[in-house]
């Protein structure tokens, strides 16, 4: 069997086994910019041919109410044609999952929120939160990156900017935590997983919905607030579901991405003591330096779309109602796109990587994960002494789409 | 410094926007109006908003002689 | 080649990035940019937009490159003639200068108002270079009571626009029945004329000036149907005429539409043939497309002035065969009205346009045109994120309309563009 027509190399990506390094499946994929495996779904893993479908309007990101797409028995097909379906009904789907022109209504109310101004205002907030982290790890010779900053900066940040009471940040990690297991497909085999989601989706929804009711009462400066009480001249007032759909989403999608963002990021750095070093000589590196880890070790791997109608591209036709996978992380290995594409350059000319993706879903919460990660680096380069790791490669979460360590355990002299 | 956007290669992703808030400002959807000639003081955040277009639409050259004035 | 002298005649965005190009890709000889101007290359599209609004200052606009750039620069010298068997440009101050290579890059002026002692009235303005728009932008700081906009083109909807956002009282008189109607057709053009409407715009289309009136300062135009339209602000907005009277008696194949160039941009001369040394691009070259027939066109499109200065300065290098033929996809925008338009292709020629994604009603919308049942442009209006969809159409000539069956996508009937006919133009 030749390389380009195993029609398993998807699942193999989905394969625990290959977590670590999934890169040489990228590479084996890229042979057919877009194959076909063997349960029907379509990969697409080359640059041009991602970049083309990402902006063909036949792909669709519709998340359809069950009534809409009884299941096939495929569990990768029916995850991807419809991903939430256990606890979305046909009102409480959120923008992402959201074709035009309901999804441009949506996210313009969304960015009409995410104000300039607001997420300025969180990078010095940002800053002193990294600190704090470090302080509280001050003395000690190990260091948990997931644990001790990565995974709790990012919820912390989420939760200030929506407007929900530090209080209640605790729930909002454990719910984060459990909401991300829903995004993977290998979810469905699993029964308890499913039950345990279900609940948390309530309760989640439950508090949203109060605390929605709160902010009408009494709007504060806070995303949620404006979400509330704003009137967008075409689409009017969000509906209930429809806020607390968003709510969850920018909860969800801004807590996994960007732990892997600042996790894969210090852990291509230690594998590159030398860009490291750079980094601490030079600050202002940070931002080449991320534009680099989005393409190199993206935070996201890969989204799932469905064909509307028959999509020739690459070569092939994706028939209609294919489930269809974007793979961006083999896109930015693409070597037709970036020369020596497996060397991690923060130097690179023309990066245009899909490290947020692209085109109408474009990562909506892109500038505060670059501040987020600009925060983390810069502060991790500068102030942790000597630092090694303790377990290369480090152990990795489920997730194949959101991809990131478990933990990732250094050694250090201290903390300057 | 001189700056000038492929206006052809924009999408209005807005990222500029938020990386350089005082020199990159989108009016109405998508009309991008940005100032051509920022001073060297704003190199970082300038630099920051080249880096952080994703369709890589920005181009600047660094006034040498300005800067060393400056 | 990498060592001799390469002239540029203009020191434009076309001649600028030819030059750059030149040097990124080896050439160490020595390298003259001629520029009419006395500025450095500056950048053109804000000024019909954000330096009349104040918001960007008319000198601001100096394109990055020039400062690194090796190079000798003659500015504020025309070039005033050719010598192909010496190889040899004219400069009006007298300087012969010697080349191996030369590009020409005079790119084009704004077409006059046609009677030349009503142009002089002051208070008549053209727009087309730096100085135009702050000569423009000092005459708009007067508060004229009215300003009369002669031409419904780019140049003259944006200027309308800037204008309006001023708070000035604005007439646009055009013979078409829509604004943009030459290049968008009046179906999308009448889309543009009602945001123009909604903004206040006293928009006379099918109407045509035909004298400016006024002692020294022009205070009224009148008109064919033989009304007057009291203005005391002119903006000619006409369209643009190519520079190459300079190569009068050169032996090459030019005249006000262009400088005829093969697709390696080298210059032809009378009987068609090209020079091997001397190039074009930009605004002046008018080469054949391959995408459209090998028919010659002459774009006046920022893109084209970038991509085209690159490609001629690898054919000087490197050969016409190494090149191949020039066939970058045109592409333009244009800011009005609180619209952000696209355009990727050629509408020229087109017998049919569809909306096939989003709505006028919504405000945002993409226009595809077909040309004998292919696709040969797309426009989209605030709506940038669709447009890249239909490269691969535009370039493979799909059926039209290529995509069908996608979200957000009405049934899309098409109707004849409302393009006006060639001759009528």
């Amino acid at each position: 069997m030749t390389d380009a027509s195993d029609g398993t190399l998807f699942a193999q990506v989905r394969d625990s086994a290959n977590r670590a390094d999934p890169y040489p499946l990228y590479a084996r994929l890229r042979v057919r910019p877009v194959a076909r495996q063997d349960d029907g779904t379509f990969v697409a893993s080359g640059y041009a041919a991602i970049r083309a479908l990402l902006h063909d309007p036949r792909v669709s990101s519709e998340d359809l109410p069950p009534a809409e797409h009884p299941p096939t028995g495929n569990p990768v097909k029916d995850w991807i044609v419809n991903p939430l379906k256990d606890w979305v009904t046909d009102r409480h789907r959120p923008f992402i999952f959201r074709d035009p022109p309901d999804h441009g209504l949506l996210r313009r109310q969304v960015m009409g929120q995410f104000t300039i101004a607001r997420v300025q205002g969180m990078k010095r907030r940002t800053e002193g939160l990294v600190a704090q982290c470090l302080e509280r790890c001050a003395g000690s010779r190990h260091f948990d990156l997931v644990d001790d900053l990565a995974y709790p900066l990012p919820v912390t940040v989420i939760c200030e900017l929506l407007g929900v009471p530090r209080e209640d940040e605790p729930r909002f990690h454990a719910w984060a935590t459990q909401l991300a297991t829903a995004l993977e497909p290998e979810s469905r085999h699993d029964e308890a997983l499913r039950a345990r989601n279900t609940e948390t989706f309530d309760a989640i929804a439950d508090y949203m919905r109060d605390l929605i009711r709160e902010k009408r009462r009494a709007p504060r400066d806070d995303m949620l607030s404006g979400l509330a009480t704003a009137k967008d001249p075409q689409a009017g007032r969000m509906s209930d579901p429809d806020l607390i759909a968003t709510a969850i989403l920018l909860l969800i999608a801004g807590h996994e991405t960007t732990v892997n963002l600042i996790t894969n990021g210090m852990l291509t750095l230690l594998r590159r003591p030398r860009e490291l070093a750079r980094l601490r000589a030079d600050p202002e590196r940070a931002p080449r330096v991320i534009e680099e880890l989005l393409r190199y070790e993206p935070p996201v791997h890969f989204r799932t779309r469905v064909a509307r109608a028959p999509i020739p591209v690459a070569g092939t036709v994706i028939p209609e109602g294919a489930p269809l996978v974007l793979l961006f992380a083999a896109g930015n290995r693409d070597p037709a796109r970036f020369p020596d594409p497996d060397r991690f350059d923060p130097d690179r000319a023309d990066n245009q990587h899909f490290g947020f993706g692209g085109a109408l879903h474009y990562c909506v919460g892109a500038p505060l994960a670059r501040i987020e990660a600009e925060a983390a680096l810069t502060a991790l380069a500068a102030r942790l002494s000597n630092p090694r790791l303790a377990e290369d490669p480090p152990p990795y979460r489920p997730g194949a789409s959101l991809r990131g360590p478990k933990r990732l355990l250094l050694h250090i002299d201290g903390i300057g | 410094m001189r700056v000038v956007v492929d206006l052809n290669r924009c999408q209005a992703y807005a990222q500029c926007c938020y990386a350089a808030p005082e020199r990159f400002v989108l009016q109405g959807d998508e009309i991008l109006v940005y100032d051509p000639a920022p001073p060297a003081s704003d190199r970082a955040a300038i630099d920051r908003a080249v880096q952080a277009c994703p369709v890589r639409a920005i181009r600047v050259e660094h006034d040498a002689l300005a800067e060393r004035a400056a | 080649m990498r060592d001799g002298t390469i002239v540029v005649a203009g020191a434009s965005l076309a001649g600028l990035r030819g030059a750059e190009a030149l040097r990124a890709h080896g050439f160490a000889g020595r390298l003259i940019l001629v520029g009419d101007e006395p500025h450095l290359a500056y950048d053109r599209p804000p000024l019909s937009k954000h330096v009349l609004t104040g918001e960007v200052a008319p000198g601001a606009t100096t394109l990055p490159g020039v400062g690194a750039l090796e190079a000798e620069w003659r500015l504020g010298v025309k070039a005033l003639g050719l010598d192909r068997a010496g190889r040899t440009l004219l400069l009006a101050d007298g300087e012969r200068l010697a080349f191996d290579r030369l590009l020409i890059a005079t790119g084009a002026r704004a077409r006059p108002w046609p009677a030349p002692e009503e142009a002089r009235l002051s208070g008549v303005h053209t727009l087309r270079s730096r100085d135009d728009a702050a000569s423009l932008a000092a005459g708009l700081a007067a508060r004229p009571r009215r300003v009369l906009i002669l031409g419904a083109g780019f140049i003259g909807c944006e200027a309308a626009s800037s204008i309006r956002a001023l708070g000035l009282p604005v007439t646009v008189v055009d013979p078409e029945p829509a604004p943009l109607a030459q290049a968008l057709g009046s179906v999308i053009g009448g889309f543009v004329a009602g945001r123009m409407e909604a903004a206040g715009v006293d928009v006379r289309l099918g109407a045509r000036v035909t004298h400016l009136e006024g002692d020294r300062a022009v205070r009224r135009a009148r008109l064919a149907d033989g009304g007057t339209i009291e203005a005391d602000l002119v903006v000619v907005a006409l369209g643009a005429v190519r520079n190459t009277g300079w190569l009068a008696g050169a032996g090459l194949r030019a005249d006000e539409g262009g400088l005829s160039s093969d697709g390696a941009c080298r210059a032809l001369d009378e009987a068609g043939r090209p020079d091997e040394a001397i190039f074009a691009a930009g605004d002046v070259a008018r080469f054949p497309h391959p995408l459209y027939g090998h028919r010659p066109v002459a774009l006046e499109h920022w893109g084209n002035a970038v991509a085209q200065g690159a490609h001629a300065a690898r054919a000087m290098l490197h050969g016409a065969d190494a090149v191949g033929a020039y066939a970058e996809l045109p592409a333009f925008w244009s800011s009005q009205f609180g619209l952000n338009i696209k355009s990727l292709g050629l509408t020229e020629g087109a017998d049919a346009v569809a909306i096939v994604q989003g709505s006028p009603r919504a405000g945002r919308f993409l226009a595809v045109y077909g040309r004998a049942g292919r696709t040969i442009a797309a426009v989209s209006v605030n709506a940038g994120r669709w447009l890249p969809a239909y490269e691969g159409p535009i370039r493979d000539g799909a059926p039209f309309p290529p995509i069908t069956g996608g979200a957000d996508q009405p049934d899309p009937e098409p109707v004849p563009p409302g393009l006006p006919s060639r001759e009528a133009a």
